[in-house]
């Protein structure tokens, strides 16, 4: 893919919003490949409605965030499982 | 890492500038002033929203600058076709108001006393988290053994040169290259960081260092695998790209 992305540190107050934790210490396990990332390591692309982010080594699509007036769509479908550090 | 920096929620705040200092010709630190600023570490950054009369928003991070115990600092580079940073490298004066959240990042973070040795490697503005870490070991009086490769277009493109130099010495090295022009004999690398530069000046592999990248993400992609090809563990070093981000 050419297109130039960023990673899910970009994504971190964006996530903090959609999931009320700080996320990119979240460790997320790919569906595709198994990998497994923090989430500050995914492969983001940022388009004018919203972010994708992939996984580092395969490339599949691990979340989808799209932006809408008054809500958003959170898309998770590409993740196995997301690991999120508790802080109690 | 400091509780206060990742309990709570994440709210919008009114922050004041309170000072804005010109590095280079493109870059612009802003000192901001927030009441309730639940304090920092090293590496994390900032979402600042702008809105205009109309409505329209805007939001970019930014890394932040300043050492956890000094008052909070954005350094902000000014892109051609941004629709943010000319606004606050180019605009905001003393007292304006700006609106801001964080911190944010658990990932890309140092502490004094989290261990070392360290290598920092920046590509132009991405030496702002690595330098709130330099600042963060220098308040902390941590002797954690750091070298930053630092590399800039010109030597006028360097950010924090005087600082830097200041702060170099017994276990802090500061190498630079400069990728675009020299001046007369200039003693530092002058090409882009490669696998021979890194060879000469990253730890080994096997010293237990740590590493940070932060960069455009075409530096941070040939840093980073630059690394890994001369024995690194991948685990052992962080990445952060940075560019426009438009939302």
């Amino acid at each position: 893919m050419s297109e130039t992305y960023l990673d899910g540190n970009a994504i971190g107050g964006l996530l903090w919003e959609v999931f009320g934790v700080e996320m990119t210490v979240a460790t997320g396990v790919c569906g595709g490949c198994g990998a497994s990332r923090a989430v500050a390591e995914l492969h983001v692309y940022v388009r004018a409605a919203g972010i994708v982010a992939r996984c580092p080594s395969c490339d599949t699509v691990l979340l989808t965030v799209v932006e809408a007036p008054g809500r958003r769509w959170v898309g998770l479908s590409g993740l196995a499982r997301l690991e999120i550090p508790r802080t109690d | 890492m400091a509780r206060a920096a990742v309990l709570g929620r994440l709210t919008w705040q009114l922050a004041t500038v309170a000072d804005a200092v010109a590095e280079t010709a493109e870059v612009r630190t802003l000192v901001l002033d927030v009441p309730g600023w639940p304090g920092h570490l090293a590496g994390q950054h900032l979402d600042v929203r702008l809105t205009a009369e109309d409505g329209y928003r805007a939001e970019r991070s930014y890394s932040i600058a300043s050492a956890p115990g000094d008052r909070l600092a954005i350094t902000v580079q000014r892109l051609a076709d941004g629709e943010v940073s000319p606004y606050l490298v180019d605009e905001l004066r003393p007292g304006d108001e700006l609106e801001l959240r964080g911190p944010i990042g658990g990932y890309f973070v140092w502490e004094p006393g989290r261990g070392g040795p360290l290598l920092l490697v920046g590509g132009g503005s991405g030496v702002v988290p690595l330098m709130a870490m330099i600042r963060a070991r220098a308040e902390a009086g941590d002797e954690t053994p750091v070298r930053l490769l630092y590399s800039s277009r010109t030597l006028d493109d360097v950010i924090y040169r005087e600082e830097l130099e200041r702060l170099a010495g017994g276990a802090l090295e500061v190498v630079h290259t400069l990728t675009r022009a020299r001046p007369d004999g200039w003693p530092g690398y002058g090409r882009r960081v490669d696998a021979a530069m890194l060879a000469e000046v990253a730890w080994r592999p096997g010293d237990g260092a740590a590493t940070f990248v932060c960069g455009s993400t075409p530096f941070v992609e040939s840093v980073a695998s630059a690394l890994v090809g001369l024995g690194h563990a991948p685990a052992s070093i962080r990445t952060e790209r940075y560019g426009g981000v438009p939302r």
